[in-house]
């Protein structure tokens, strides 16, 4: 039994941080609020071989497992890094096999994953995110060698080359082109744009339904990492500013109250960061409990990043809600970070799904 | 990363199982704590004893079966498989007899582990006070040396578990008062029979005694009743500390505080299965088990490499707590009225509130972990360095 990174894996990620360290992200984030461009991260990716990361050796990737994928996110996760990856990744495992995947293994082109969430105990329905309120709308459908349907809040859309779309029963579809409206958003790091397919010309992908649900659930863990990343900053940020920071004669982290307000964000990552590797396992080794690993995985680190960017602020007093902090940049990420891909809430409901399942059949 | 057994960790498991199939029908009711029922628990904790079963960790030369935290956490998983109760002395096999084991003397070793691992003889834990738990340095017990050696020990003692049936208590006191308060306190083996020793049950919220206090007027005991050196006591209980914490560490699901043990408490009512709020409450309740889960296997991958478990594992202790609190709250929610008499979930509900003071309060441990940890400044202390007999005068006048 081992239930810790292997010396590969730690090489993984020291090799992500060093990569991204030569490119001032974070402040290149805040530049971009002012309408600053954001520096093109695509070559370091391609240089990395993050594009190929998931793809077998045999169609040009490095054949790496979900585990891999989620240490590279953590360390995105960490810098505010925007590479459009959360797109491309989950695309390339759908299509992974098939000759038109190596273009994107080796980052000559980008794909954009279109997702539909499977199905629940409570909603036999594949469905996407609406562009506004709750109630979903279903995913799109193919009928004589095309696809038609809108799909709101699709992360990496703008600029793809390629779409993977997952379609209203399970099946998944490779389309060329499609109208992106680029979506504003709240955290300028994250690209992300309203498709609508109107018969727009497409082949259908070899892929089962469970092949559909695995990419959502790769998705969902994805962005899981980039929160574990993003509270280890916010924790570290906040811990060297409670030592230095003194009030009435002494350092603020000696109060308790800043001290176990500290010690919560430890918690919450710790949680996320255990449910991270059971994730990363359940993924190459019991893909039947992915589902259940990686929407759990997801609620616990989308809360601690919740939680933590919050703190942050809290911690550093009110200068920690202005643009003259980064504290701000890590709030609007996650603010948006829960309300994509389903939501926190909506992995909430998914893990109560799995477990109440499994309970009846028990 | 891999959570399947070794090969050889696969053979032990199947020996494990083996036994256990061959003598699960010899094995107890887990619940009750009448004479009865603990004779019962006793003798089968003798039969796990013979199996190899009871002491996995402790050396072979003092019964143990020598293994490791794997094998240990092995045992733990089959006993919880076949539905069999564990060991009736935890806090003695768990606990106190590797403390003895690595700071006893030999005589202490030869008489006294042998009937702790086959429960002839029970322990307890003499440590927590009325007026001193989570700041355990301040106990008040003094243990004054005779001229012949013996000592003469007077004080109240608190939240002893097993209390009313243990042969023997380690216990925390105080030898030096005029020395600041981690420094003048030695640890004793104290016979339960002594005279001069009272034991009284606590009860608790839910009407059930888990706890004794356990009061000493004038209990002489022999010359060597000392653990380790006289005023180091200090460092011998922070070894006991340390076992609690890998025994509560690897030992956490044997409480039966699992998702799917609550998963299926949910299908009491089909619609609080549908009901959003239900289900979005239980999803966040049950993820906070499955993270514990995993923790344990990262605390464990440490433990295998020989690290000692650090101030981390008091995180997993206050998730457990928190998280226990929700689920029993959630579950009689779902029962209704009646789930709070329920045997299972009402005590969760009883016994929470005062379990989450149990080994530390929430606050101090998170004291603990933001110091130690995460190293931040501790709160300004009025005991540093002050003899324990000048604390309480200082105290007060800082009021």
């Amino acid at each position: 039994m081992n239930f810790a990174l292997s010396d590969e894996q730690e090489f993984l990620k020291e090799a992500a941080r060093g990569a991204l360290s030569r490119v001032a992200t974070v402040e290149a984030a805040r530049e971009a609020l002012d309408g600053g461009a954001l520096p093109d991260l695509w070559p370091t990716a391609v240089e990395a071989g993050w594009p190929g990361l998931l793809v077998s050796d045999a169609h040009g990737g490095a054949e790496l497992g979900a585990l891999e994928a989620m240490l590279v996110f953590e360390e995105l996760g960490r810098v505010l890094a925007s590479v459009p990856l959360l797109g491309h990744l989950p695309a390339t495992a759908l299509l992974d096999g098939d000759d038109r995947v190596a273009p994107l293994a080796a980052g000559d082109t980008r794909a954009a994953f279109v997702p539909a969430k499977p199905p629940t105990d409570l909603d036999p329905a594949w469905t996407t995110e609406p562009p506004l309120g709750l109630t979903r709308a279903p995913a799109p459908a193919f009928a004589d060698g095309t696809v038609t349907g809108r799909v709101a809040w699709v992360p990496d859309a703008p600029g793809a080359d390629a779409f993977v779309v997952v379609l209203d029963d399970g099946r998944a579809a490779y389309v060329e082109s499609a109208a992106v409206e680029p979506a504003t958003v709240y955290d300028v790091t994250r690209s992300l744009g309203h498709v609508t397919f109107d018969a727009a010309p497409a082949t259908l992908l070899d892929t089962t339904p469970a092949d559909a649900a695995a990419a959502w659930y790769l998705a969902q863990t994805l962005i899981g990492a980039e929160a574990v990343g993003a509270i280890d900053v916010a924790l570290a940020t906040s811990v060297a500013y409670a030592k230095e920071r003194h009030t009435f004669g002494r350092a603020i982290g000696s109060y308790q109250a800043v001290k176990h307000e500290l010690v919560e964000i430890l918690r919450g990552l710790d949680n996320a960061r255990s449910l991270m590797y059971y994730a990363g396992w359940a993924a190459a080794d019991r893909p039947d409990e992915f589902p259940l690993a990686a929407s759990a995985f997801r609620l616990a680190a989308g809360k601690a990043f919740d939680h933590a960017a919050r703190a942050q602020i809290s911690v550093h007093g009110g200068i920690g809600a202005t643009w003259e902090h980064d504290a701000p940049l890590y709030f609007r990420r996650a603010q948006l970070h829960r309300r994509l891909l389903g939501g926190t809430a909506g992995a909430a409901d998914r893990v109560a799904g799995e477990l109440i399942t499994a309970a009846r059949a028990a | 990363m891999d959570l399947n057994d070794t090969q050889e960790l696969a053979e032990y498991r199947a020996t494990v199982r083996a036994w256990l199939e061959e003598h699960a029908a010899e094995a107890p009711d887990a619940r009750g704590d009448d004479d009865a029922a603990v004779a019962a628990r006793r003798a089968w904790q003798r039969r796990l004893a013979e199996g190899g079963l009871a002491a996995v960790t402790w050396p072979a030369e003092y019964g143990g079966a020598g293994l490791g935290p794997l094998q240990q956490v092995v045992v733990n998983q089959e006993i919880g498989r076949a539905g069999v109760p564990g060991i009736f002395d935890i806090i003695g096999v768990g606990m106190l007899g590797p403390t003895l084991i690595a700071h006893g003397s030999e005589d202490q070793k030869q008489r006294l582990l042998g009937p702790m691992l086959t429960a002839d003889e029970v322990w307890c834990q003499l440590f927590s006070e009325p007026a001193a738990g989570s700041d355990l340095a301040g106990i008040q017990t003094r243990a004054k040396q005779q001229p012949d050696g013996s000592w003469r020990i007077s004080g109240q003692k608190v939240w002893t578990t097993n209390a009313q049936h243990a042969a023997f208590g380690l216990m925390l006191a105080r030898t030096n008062p005029d020395v600041p308060k981690h420094k003048g306190l030695t640890m004793f083996v104290v016979p339960m029979d002594a005279e001069g020793i009272g034991v009284r049950p606590l009860r608790q919220i839910s009407g059930e005694a888990h706890f004794n206090e356990v009061f000493l007027d004038d209990v002489l005991l022999e010359p060597g009743s000392e653990v380790g050196a006289v005023d180091n006591g200090w460092a011998v209980g922070l070894t006991t500390l340390m076992f609690e914490r890998v025994t509560i560490g690897l030992g956490g699901e044997g409480f039966g505080w699992r998702a799917d043990r609550f998963a299926s408490a949910l299908l009491a009512d089909d619609a609080c299965t549908r009901d959003l709020e239900t289900r979005h409450r239980f999803g966040e309740i049950a993820t906070e088990f499955l993270a514990l889960r995993f923790t344990g296997y990262r605390m464990l991958t440490s433990l295998q490499r020989g690290q000692i478990p650090g101030a981390e594992g008091a995180l997993a202790k206050v998730t457990t707590i928190r998280a226990a609190i929700a689920a029993g709250d959630l579950i009689c929610d779902v029962l209704g009225p009646d789930g709070l008499s329920d045997e299972r979930f009402g005590e969760l509900v009883s016994d929470m509130p005062g379990l989450k003071s149990a080994g530390g309060t929430e606050e101090i441990l998170r004291n603990m972990v933001g110091e130690r940890v995460l190293g931040l400044p501790p709160e300004p202390r009025l005991d540093k360095g002050i003899p324990f007999s000048e604390l309480r005068a200082k105290e007060q006048a800082a009021v």
